[in-house]
């Protein structure tokens, strides 16, 4: 149980603490508080994978979330996730991790020939070769391509996880917890402002937690805790670690995803794995500080190059050494911090400085530590394959153009630092312009768009008082113009090593003779050849660029690449950096599970499910159930081996010749009172209104303004201010909505006040020559004989002590009534009707009888109304009032509407009497006509005809006027399916409407 | 998600409501006698424009009041929200 790269002490693990894990299938342990990456560098482990591109070895570049290369599959409690960064993964007892991109293993990946083609796959490789034959790209180019150069493999199984949305609102949303984030979240707290402090890692302080600083005579680390120790009391703050911060939507609106139970071997009960924060902020305070960036040189890919401050952040946090012989590569005075931390740790650094004699407090220090260092040197190239084993390094002329004789010394690692590039992505997602900075030779901000400010490194400040002066003020200040309060807070002494300026350099030149590999985007392969190739070709825009080399478009976004490929893009084109600009910032900033996003709504919960108050009696009784929009509506009742066919023509059978109920509480209902209530259907229908009497029902078509229909239904003059609407399930918001636009936009005179009813009322339709008699059973007291209650009449009725509303309406053709109760009655109703109705042979019937009902009676419904349809087409052209206006109409004298040949609704019956017409067929003249076959119509509704005992379709043909007797051909090319038709009258049960006034 | 001010309501995230076109558009009179150009004009064409546009909402899952919202279509900023019986100025 040794660790041959742990340190003895040190670090903030607990190594009381040890955890067990394996990573390609051997087993390891580590400490509580490692991450993947601390434990398995802990154990000497620097092969984590293989490159996208190249399939070279990869190693670990980073210590956090700008890892561009330790990506693995993680299994966890029985589920796997691809992608996941060793570097930000926690470890938990039993993790279990794989490489990805390799094959068969890490050690031997066969795909590492493309290595040695590497002349064979420069930029825009794809793109040039497997151009032709365009036949090959389906079928054998793209699925090979993406099998060669995948990163992990999603699961195929259903995530049993849990993942929840939260809404939250907040005066002052901070992220980040460094030291700018603590600073000015504790000044806006102590001023009562409700602030949320997001931190991305599991532990808060940020580069508190490496630096050697002090702050009011406590180490950075210290007065860390102590701020946040602090917050956490307090009431009005909300502090989250493991929390990104990675989207900035419109009115300052950010998303944040937390990870709740990615640390844990399992989720806890009643736990969600993570948690989807949407936060509208008043005020934003960026603090997400800055991602060091890499220098770029030969071979630089090659595990054991990693950037210096993620070495320094191994030994603090996780008392982890990267190596043993650590070579410290800078053009800054970060790369000192890191030479001293390891001489601390008994470890000998040799430290290569691009620059020429720079002198400050930090490397003094290094120099009264007896420090190796060599200034003006560079590293020319690592070598060494799975591992860096030394390193080719050479002086370097002033001018930086030319390289001195090369030497090879020894070392295992190389620890990179070209200076800090600004994490600026949420402020240019809120639409900052962002300006570039010629002292720190970056983007920073610039004026803000939103309600947003970017403090501390994020804004390019580098040194620490400056940062916490800038950030307690801006907290205070922020938070004052909230909530009017002004608690000062006492400014701490701040203690730290002064540094100098950093040298512009970041690309080591090729020694002559020599061709390495010099990679600017280390997750996608791209290599500074890969650049000056795109740009020979004439990419100029970076846009373009990026994506025709992949720069920056791997997982990590370029985090630690984008910044050098615009110093190539700009030295090639000679430009200066600012002027290329820099590539579109967007959301996220850092990979979100996709179970995050889609939170609760899986399967059932997608979209919220209704039910008629009458639902739990057909359960009871073999409903078998189909999705009508949200609503669960009765298909067909099963009776013993019944399919659908057989069991809704029973039903329909039945409502023929006997009596059905079938459950009508979808219909969309509108209540409808005021004076003006007759005026306002008078212009919304398109026929007559204004003379309903009292008691009486009325079918009326609707139209939107350019003519095409829009619902139709029976509306009910209730008394005489008072009307009720019904409409199509389908459509019932959207004919509550129309209403509404008119009432209050466009007729805002008219005296009417209309809302829905839809839920208050349950319905029962029962029809068939019987169902007066039940209804005579179901009201003894009233009169419904058809003289006391005609077609289209409406009574109010005492139901067993159930005030009942019963409309003399029919959708069957049948005799029939609809009974409304108020909902709760809704089920008492039901199994009244059914008990009454026993004698006279009563079976309920669901939507597929419904159907069949309707269609051979012509009776037009969705199908028809499809939103390409005109009354004329629908044959209601006779509902169409000459003497008034009303919404469409201007439009129907249209030429096309009122073309002699317009198409028209016809019935469609197969010569052979049998064969079943699939709907959405075509109608033609001849089915041998070459194609295209001229199209005549379609088939919008299928059913089998109970009354004839034959199939029966309804279609829109052209000129249908005139096509009754013709023979036609339907063409089904979907079901391979020709039958020879005639067109017959889309009325075919009971043309003259006799049934229903019977 | 845009955060809108109901007149009625205050302020509400976008998801309450929904988008309804251009607010500058009038019904032509009921009965009145207009040509096949003007009325195509009145149903269908629309700008398409690039900066401060009225247009309107309808707070669906709220009041279900129409209202007019001023909104830079490029940036989504909104300047002003009327009801729905209050004029464009």
């Amino acid at each position: 149980m040794t660790q041959s790269f742990r340190l003895e002490t040190g670090g903030l693990i607990n190594r009381d603490k040890t955890i067990s894990f394996k990573f390609n299938g051997k087993n390891y342990f580590g400490y509580e508080g490692d991450t993947l990456a601390s434990a398995l560098i802990a154990n000497g482990v620097h092969l984590i994978g293989r490159s996208f591109k190249y399939h070279r070895p990869r190693g670990f570049f980073g210590a956090g979330v700008d890892e561009p290369y330790a990506i693995v599959q993680l299994y966890r409690n029985g589920e796997t996730e691809p992608n996941i960064k060793a570097t930000e993964q926690e470890l938990f007892e039993g993790l279990e991790a794989k490489s990805v991109n390799c094959w068969p293993s890490v050690n031997f990946d066969v795909g590492a020939i493309n290595n040695f083609l590497k002349i064979f796959l420069p930029a825009g490789f794809y793109y040039k070769t497997f151009m032709w034959p365009k036949s090959f790209w389906y079928k054998i180019y793209e699925p090979f391509i993406r099998k060669a150069a995948g990163l992990g493999t999603a699961s195929i199984k259903h995530d049993k996880e849990r993942y929840e949305h939260k809404y939250e609102y907040c005066d002052l949303l901070i992220t980040g917890s460094g030291p700018s984030g603590l600073a000015s979240a504790y000044s806006a707290a102590k001023n009562g402002a409700k602030v949320i402090l997001a931190e991305d890692k599991s532990r808060f302080g940020g580069t508190l937690l490496t630096s050697d600083v002090n702050i009011g005579n406590q180490s950075g680390k210290e007065w860390a805790d102590s701020i946040v120790s602090e917050l956490k009391e307090m009431s009005n703050v909300t502090i989250k670690n493991r929390s990104q911060v990675f989207g900035y939507y419109d009115h300052n609106m950010l998303v944040m995803s937390e990870r709740i139970s990615d640390h844990l071997p399992k989720t806890k009960k009643y736990h969600p794995k993570q948690r989807l924060w949407y936060i509208r902020a008043k005020e934003v305070l960026i603090s997400s500080g800055s991602i060091e960036r890499p220098i770029v040189f030969g071979n630089n890919d090659t595990p054991g190059v990693m950037l210096s401050s993620a070495a320094k952040e191994y030994m603090k946090v996780y008392g982890v050494l990267v190596g043993k012989k650590p070579l410290v590569f800078t053009n800054n005075d970060s790369g000192y911090e890191t030479a001293i931390e390891f001489k601390k740790n008994g470890v000998d650094p040799i430290i290569l400085d691009t620059r020429k004699e720079p002198q400050s407090e930090i490397i003094e220090e290094a120099k009264n530590m007896n420090i190796d260092i060599k200034n003006s040197y560079v590293v020319v190239a690592a070598q060494g394959y799975k591992k860096v084993k030394s390193a080719d390094i050479a002086k370097i002329s002033d001018d930086k153009e030319e390289l001195g004789s090369v030497e090879n010394i020894k070392c295992d690692c190389i620890c990179v630092s070209g200076f800090w590039t600004p994490t600026i992505h949420l402020a240019s997602q809120s639409g900052n312009k962002t300006k570039f900075n010629e002292e720190i030779d970056a983007f920073v901000p610039g004026t803000s768009k939103q309600n947003e400010k970017t403090l501390g490194a994020a804004n390019g400040i580098y040194t620490l008082e400056e940062t916490l002066k800038d950030s307690f003020e801006k907290g205070n200040q922020l938070s004052k113009e909230i909530t009017n309060n002004d608690n000062k807070v006492s400014f701490p002494n701040v203690v730290e090593k002064k540094s100098t300026v950093h040298d512009k350099f970041w690309c080591v030149p090729l020694p002559k003779g020599k061709n390495y590999k010099r990679f600017l985007d280390f997750q996608n392969d791209v290599a500074v050849s890969d650049i000056e190739i795109a740009l020979k070709e004439g990419y100029r825009s970076i846009e373009h660029v990026k994506r025709y080399t992949t720069l920056g478009m791997a997982t990590d976004q370029g985090k630690t690449s984008n910044l050098n490929g615009l110093q190539l893009v700009s030295k090639i084109e000679n430009k200066v950096v600012p002027a290329v600009g820099h590539t579109t910032f967007r959301p996220p900033y850092s990979p979100v599970s996709i179970g995050a996003i889609v939170g609760r709504e899986v399967g059932k919960h997608s979209k919220p499910t209704r039910k008629s108050p009458m639902h739990s009696w057909h359960e009871k009784n073999n409903a078998v159930f189909v999705d009508a929009g949200v609503w669960l509506r009765p298909r067909y009742y099963k009776r013993g081996d019944e399919n659908l066919f057989e069991a809704s023509k029973r039903e329909a059978k039945n409502v023929r010749t006997n009596v059905g109920v079938c459950d009508v509480t979808t219909l969309g209902k509108i209540d409808i009172k005021g004076p003006d209530a007759a005026e306002l259907l008078n212009r919304v229908y398109t026929n007559a209104w204004l003379k309903l009497p009292v008691g009486k029902a009325r079918y009326g078509v609707m139209l939107r303004e350019d003519g095409i229909v829009m619902d139709d239904g029976t509306t009910t003059r209730i008394s005489e201010n008072h009307y009720h609407m019904t409409t199509t399930t389908a459509q019932a918001a959207n004919v509550l909505s129309h209403l509404e636009y008119y009432l209050q936009l466009v007729w805002p005179e008219l005296n009417v006040n209309v809302v829905s009813t839809t839920e208050q009322w349950a319905g029962a339709a029962i029809a068939g020559p019987k169902s007066r008699e039940v209804l005579k059973k179901l009201f003894p007291n009233s009169d419904v004989t058809n003289e006391g209650l005609p077609f289209m009449g409406y009574m109010e009725g005492d139901l067993f002590g159930v005030k009942a509303k019963i409309f003399r309406i029919s959708f069957s053709g049948e005799l029939a009534y609809e009974v409304n109760v108020e909902s709760d009655y809704g089920y008492f109703m039901w199994e009244k009707i059914i008990e009454a109705g026993e004698e006279f042979g009563i079976q309920p019937y669901g939507t597929e009888a419904l159907s069949t009902l309707r269609i051979e009676m012509g009776h037009v419904a969705g199908s028809e109304l499809d939103g390409r349809t005109i009354p004329y087409d629908n044959s209601l052209e006779g509902l169409i009032s000459k003497k008034k206006d009303f919404i469409g109409k201007r439009s129907l004298s249209r030429k096309a509407f009122a073309a002699e040949d317009r198409q028209k609704i016809v019935g469609v019956v197969p010569l052979d009497k049998k064969t079943s017409i699939p709907e959405g067929s075509h109608l033609v003249k001849d089915s041998n006509a070459p194609l295209p076959n001229p199209k005549l119509g379609y088939i919008s509704a299928s059913c089998w005809s109970v009354e004839h005992d034959n199939p029966f379709s309804l279609a829109i043909l052209k000129d249908g006027k005139n096509m009754i007797g013709e023979k036609l051909f339907v063409m089904s090319p979907l079901k391979n399916k020709v039958i020879p038709v005639e067109i017959v009258s889309s009325h075919y049960v009971d043309p003259k409407g006799e049934r229903v006034r019977s | 998600m845009l955060h809108i001010k109901c007149p009625h309501c205050g302020m509400r995230s976008q998801n309450e409501f929904s988008y309804g076109g251009d607010a500058t558009v009038k019904r032509p009179e009921l009965g009145e006698e207009i040509s096949d150009h003007d009325w195509d004009n009145f149903v269908y064409n629309r700008k398409s424009l690039r900066g401060r546009h009225w247009e309107l909402w309808q707070h669906l899952s709220g009041c279900r009041q129409w209202i007019k919202v001023e909104r830079d279509t490029a940036t989504h900023e909104i300047f002003k929200t009327l009801k729905a019986n209050e004029d464009i100025s």
